[in-house]
């Protein structure tokens, strides 16, 4: 005959959706952002974003090759997206050196040692970081002035920094600049709207859906409002200092991107609330009362780890039980 | 200087009560237990095959101390000798079994059984077997994913790329039977082994009619019966079209593996018995024949016992 | 629009066919039937070899009450009643039978005249539903004359007739309501009898608004019949999703039945046999089988009498294409792969779909990324990726815990994977080892009492 037969159980069609398409998405809804972060910091960010990804792309491939057996995975794009997700955390200033290492702990450290894709507890590129905020707390917190994105200039405060060091009031980085990125920041950073597009992109290729994010930002959109009630603010303050914390620092980046991250978010909608509202008040607490002026990283960190109890004790809505 | 000294104060003090309540909880929710059962599970080769019937090793060792009767348990792993051990330390009566092998029995190689299909599912047995009838037309041969590797604890039994079939290591093979529970078409069964692996079985489980697996497969039992008519032993038995060789019967003669049509009778580590030229006087010496084949064949076992 | 409450996909609808009107097929020359075309018990044969029977002549009969007849769908003579491979090449006790001429049983009206009205009682409509030996013909094969006798204590207050027609690919549901449509609504009444209920609700897809406004037309009509157009998502035709759709209310997990919230389920298709049924006390001797794929040259919706060989319909829609196939008995989200083609259509084979080249194989599997895509897709409110890695585990205790006997089976959680896990394959074992201890269980259970 001349047909070959071919037997499998069903079903026998599949979604047009693959791991390396929702991958390939995560980094075209990255691309506002980067070219947004081009613009204020200078083709140093394209540099360091393209050192990154061969970086993270290179230990992956390496591992895999002479560490431990199984499917090669880099043409899911998956180390792709945690090279561009650590660069965007990074401030552009940073030496390259240090780009790499981060590149190595996100990899190495934070995804292969458990297995690789998809097994790893805590999202690789936010270990890379955090690594490098503890290992190298000057380079990781010297952030170049935007504007002539000239690297020479003063390193500046974050607005989040400013705020923290009661350098400027919250209302003193005007909405319109943080939308921007007219701003010293991490290259991810820097611009609200680039991230918010990204977001729209993400949602409409249905590679995520909106409950983490939004909640996240609700969460702390909240909390600052009941802060800035507690402590008498009037007026105006009333919705800019929420709108600040909302907008500032990492907060949309993590939300969007990074809280968002399959294999260390809940399998449940239920769960994914949770781990929201969590990231959310943790981010805050941080924020405000903690040592560092930006809580996002630590927040994400710390909810990752709550991950596999959240998915042991939430279970989805069964169909026919109250 | 006082924070430094508050510190280490405050600690010592964390750990003291640590301490304190750690103590009184392992007094409070002691287990007793006969110290025995330590002691048989180090006896026990530790495997955690579940070859027993038991979750493991400990769960063994459990039943072993606590019942009074343990002629019902057999660690197939460490064998008669790690049981006759366990046996004294507790002074109880050693239960004993016989060696035995995971046998499989399909012959069903690629060569001579012919694909007419390609399974494109997830490769297990269990799934291919839960759909259809497999890659080739004969719907109780071996699938050849490898459910049966996959549970071996001991590595004894690998497929072999060649034929397609899972062939075991008779050294390896502690007859756990967790590849006889995996196996979907219940092609593997536990046999007597015998002295240097030598083995003699029907290499086929179909129950199909005869013309119907030659038409699927070659190497396949037609149920023919000429095995059970020339078997001195009465070791052979043909129901549902299958020819069955009795391991407790058998005495590794070898006269069925000549009259196999199909060379669904395997011989494990030896030779085949010389082709006998067709007896002219068949019709004559018919009457005196029974009696005497039972003396070839006992000579035959014998010799390959001497071996 | 209304559509179930919980997880579903969306896949191509590929309904290459939805547009050609119903074909007859010439009588097959050979049929054979198999004895178990239904859940239940096998029906027992009532012929033997050399038997001459007719079209419409009872030839095995219902084994016990879940059971059903079985009609010879041509008339000659049985040349054997032996085990014969299906379609998945296991082998079955089937009835083979050779056509002589096309001589019919008598009582039978064969014309097309339409009798509206049916003056029978609920239990003479149910005698004659099971002699007919109609099952559900949209794949479950449930024994219609089972469904209709309501155990008593429970009380049905809606029937719902299933047009929902979700797999994709098959249109047989889609041209039977287009073009019987008055029969089907006779025989909704007839069934609304039956149950003894004052509701009747038609369920269809909003993709096909040329049935949804035919079927509306012809209702008016009819009193206490609804067409109600439903939001196009896979698996609104799974009972369960229907029944929620329709009514709002969930059925809860087994061992509950529709019958627990009041529902009753009957194909469209099923609904045309029983009007034939009770009408025109034809038995099921033949249905609509939709036999489509890209790469078919004719597509088409045949009328075909049972136990005609698949590969006959193949040959009627331009053959098989030539390279890798993969021939499926229903639609490519539950139908179940066939390697014989010999093998014949049953009561439950609504479509054969040839899947062909690179859709006839499975794209090959990466790891688990965590998406949850199958937990926001399963329909039933599970967690497949947890399912499947119990299963394959082997622990039945944990599965039986997360309640893997609600799965349907319908495959959202393996089509909405991204790494193209085998979810499924390992779901379907646990939950058949599963649904094994639990009978052994109850069955210990039994004697004690």
């Amino acid at each position: 005959m001349a047909n070959k037969f071919i037997v499998s159980p069903a079903p026998h069609v599949q979604s047009a959706q693959s791991t390396a398409r929702i991958m390939r998405d995560v980094v075209i809804a990255l691309i506002p952002a980067l070219i947004v972060s081009t613009v204020v910091f200078g083709a140093n960010v394209l540099w360091i974003t393209a050192l990154s990804v061969f970086c993270c792309m290179l230990f992956e491939y390496l591992i895999q090759r002479f560490l431990c057996e199984g499917a090669n995975t880099l043409p899911n794009f998956s180390a792709v997206v945690t090279g561009v997700l650590l660069a965007f955390n990074l401030p552009a200033s940073i030496p390259w050196w240090i780009v790499v290492i981060g590149a190595f702990v996100a990899i190495a450290v934070a995804k292969m040692t458990f297995g690789g894709l998809g097994k790893n507890p805590f999202n690789p590129a936010l270990v890379g970081r955090v690594f490098l905020l503890i290992a190298y707390p000057v380079q990781m917190t010297s952030f170049p002035m935007p504007a002539n994105g000239s690297f020479d200039a003063l390193s500046g405060a974050t607005a989040l920094a400013a705020v923290k060091h009661k350098l400027a009031a919250a209302d003193a980085v005007g909405v319109q600049d943080l939308l921007l990125g007219n701003m010293p920041g991490s290259l991810g950073e820097v611009a609200a709207a680039a991230l918010l597009l990204g977001f729209v992109y993400l949602l409409w290729r249905k590679v995520i859906t909106w409950h983490i994010p939004v909640t996240i930002l609700a969460t702390m959109a909240v909390f600052a409002f009941v802060v800035a009630l507690s402590r008498g603010d009037e007026g105006a303050m009333l919705w800019q200092f929420p709108l600040f914390h909302v907008l500032a620092g990492g907060a949309l980046l993590g939300a969007i991107f990074m809280a968002t991250d399959y294999s260390t978010s809940p399998m449940t909608v239920k769960g994914g609330v949770i781990f929201a509202v969590g990231i959310g008040v943790i981010t805050m607490c941080i924020r405000l009362w903690g040592a560092y002026p930006e809580g996002m990283s630590f927040a994400i960190l710390v909810m990752n780890a709550v991950v596999p109890l959240i998915n042991k004790y939430v279970k989805p809505k069964r169909f026919g039980l109250k | 200087m006082e924070v430094l000294l508050f510190t280490i104060l405050t600690l010592c003090a964390l750990g003291v009560l640590a301490a304190v309540v750690l103590y009184f909880v392992a007094r409070k929710f002691r287990v007793e237990e006969d110290p025995r059962i330590d002691e048989v599970e180090k006896m026990l080769p530790g495997a955690n095959c579940g070859g027993c019937g038991f979750a493991g090793c400990r769960g063994m060792a459990d039943a072993l101390v606590k019942r009074d009767d343990i002629s019902a348990l057999f660690c197939p792993v460490g064998g008669s000798a790690c049981m006759k051990s366990v046996a004294d330390y507790l002074g109880k009566a050693a239960p004993e079994k016989e060696p035995q092998v995971a046998t499989v029995r399909c012959g069903g190689t690629c060569a001579k059984r012919p694909r007419t299909n390609e399974f494109d599912g997830a490769a297990s047995c269990a799934v291919a077997s839960a759909l259809y009838v497999g890659e080739t037309g004969c719907s109780f041969g071996c699938l050849g994913y490898g459910d049966c590797v996959a549970v071996c604890a001991f590595d004894a039994i690998r497929i072999n790329p060649e034929t397609g079939l899972p062939e075991v290591d008779a050294d390896k093979c502690t007859a756990c039977g967790a590849c006889v529970k995996a196996c979907p078409k219940g092609i593997i069964e536990l046999r007597k082994k015998w002295p240097k692996n030598r083995a003699v079985y029907v290499s086929c489980v179909s129950k199909d009619k005869g013309a119907v697996v030659m038409k699927a497969c070659k190497a396949g039992c037609i149920g023919c019966g000429k095995c059970a008519k020339v078997c001195p032993f009465g070791a052979i038995t043909v129901e549902n079209n299958l020819a069955y060789i009795d391991p407790q019967k058998c005495k590794l003669c070898r006269k069925c593996e000549n009259e196999c049509p199909t060379g669904a009778i395997r011989l494990v580590g030896m030779e085949p018995l010389p082709k006998e030229p067709k007896a002219p006087a068949a019709p004559k010496a018919a009457p005196e024949k029974p009696a005497a084949a039972p003396k070839a064949a006992e000579a035959a076992a014998k010799q390959v016992k001497a071996e | 629009m209304k559509t179930f409450p919980i997880g579903g996909v969306h896949p191509s609808e590929n309904k290459l066919s939805g547009a050609k009107p119903i074909e007859v097929l010439p009588l097959p020359d050979v049929v054979t039937i198999p004895l178990s075309q239904h859940i239940g018990a096998p029906a027992v044969a009532k012929v033997a070899k050399g038997d001459k029977v007719l079209t419409g002549q009872l030839i095995a009969e219902a084994g016990s009450f879940m059971s059903a007849n079985i009609h010879s769908p041509i008339s000659g003579t049985v040349t054997s009643v032996d085990l014969v491979p299906n379609g998945q090449g296991l082998r079955q006790p089937m009835i083979t039978i050779k056509r002589e001429g096309d001589e019919w049983a008598e009582g039978i009206d064969r014309s097309e005249t339409l009798v509206r009205e049916c003056d029978l009682p609920a239990q003479e409509i149910i005698a004659r539903i099971k002699a007919a030996g109609i099952v559900g013909m949209g794949g479950a094969t449930f024994p219609a004359h089972v469904k209709l006798s309501v155990p008593p204590g429970k009380k049905a207050e809606v029937l719902i007739i299933n047009g929902v027609e979700c797999e994709p690919y098959l249109t047989s549901d889609h041209r039977m309501m287009l073009e019987h449509g008055e029969e089907i609504l006779v025989g909704v009444t007839i069934l609304m009898k039956a149950l003894g209920v004052q509701r009747a609700v038609i369920g269809i897809e909003n993709n096909k608004p040329d049935a949804i406004a035919h079927l509306k037309g012809l209702a008016g009509r009819y009193a206490g019949i609804e067409v109600m157009p439903l939001k196009v998502q896979y698996p609104q035709g799974g009972e369960k999703q229907l029944i929620a759709a329709v009514t709002g209310r969930q059925v809860p997990p087994p061992p509950a039945l529709p019958i627990d919230v009041g529902a009753v389920v009957c194909n469209a298709s099923t609904t045309y046999a029983v009007y034939r049924a009770v009408q025109k006390n034809m038995p099921l001797i033949e249905r609509v089988v939709t036999i489509t794929g890209k790469r078919l040259t004719a597509p088409k919706n045949l009328l075909t009498r049972m136990g005609t060989p698949v590969l006959t319909l193949i040959v009627a829609a331009g053959g098989l294409p030539e390279g890798d196939v993969k021939v499926i008995n229903g639609g490519p989200m539950m139908g179940r792969a066939m390697v014989n083609l010999d093998s014949p259509v049953t009561k439950g084979c609504s479509g054969i779909t040839v899947m062909s080249g690179r859709d006839a194989v499975r794209n090959e599997a990466g790891s688990c990324i965590k998406c949850a895509k199958c937990v926001a897709a399963c329909p039933m409110g599970l967690e497949p990726y947890y399912l499947s890695k119990m299963a394959r585990r082997k622990n039945w205790e944990v599965l039986e815990e997360q309640m893997i006997t609600s799965c349907i089976e319908c495959g959202c959680c393996q089509f909405s994977c991204p790494s193209y896990l085998p979810l499924l394959d390992f779901i379907r074992l646990g939950k058949q080892a599963v649904m094994g201890i639990i009978r052994a269980r109850a069955a210990a259970a039994a004697p004690k009492k």
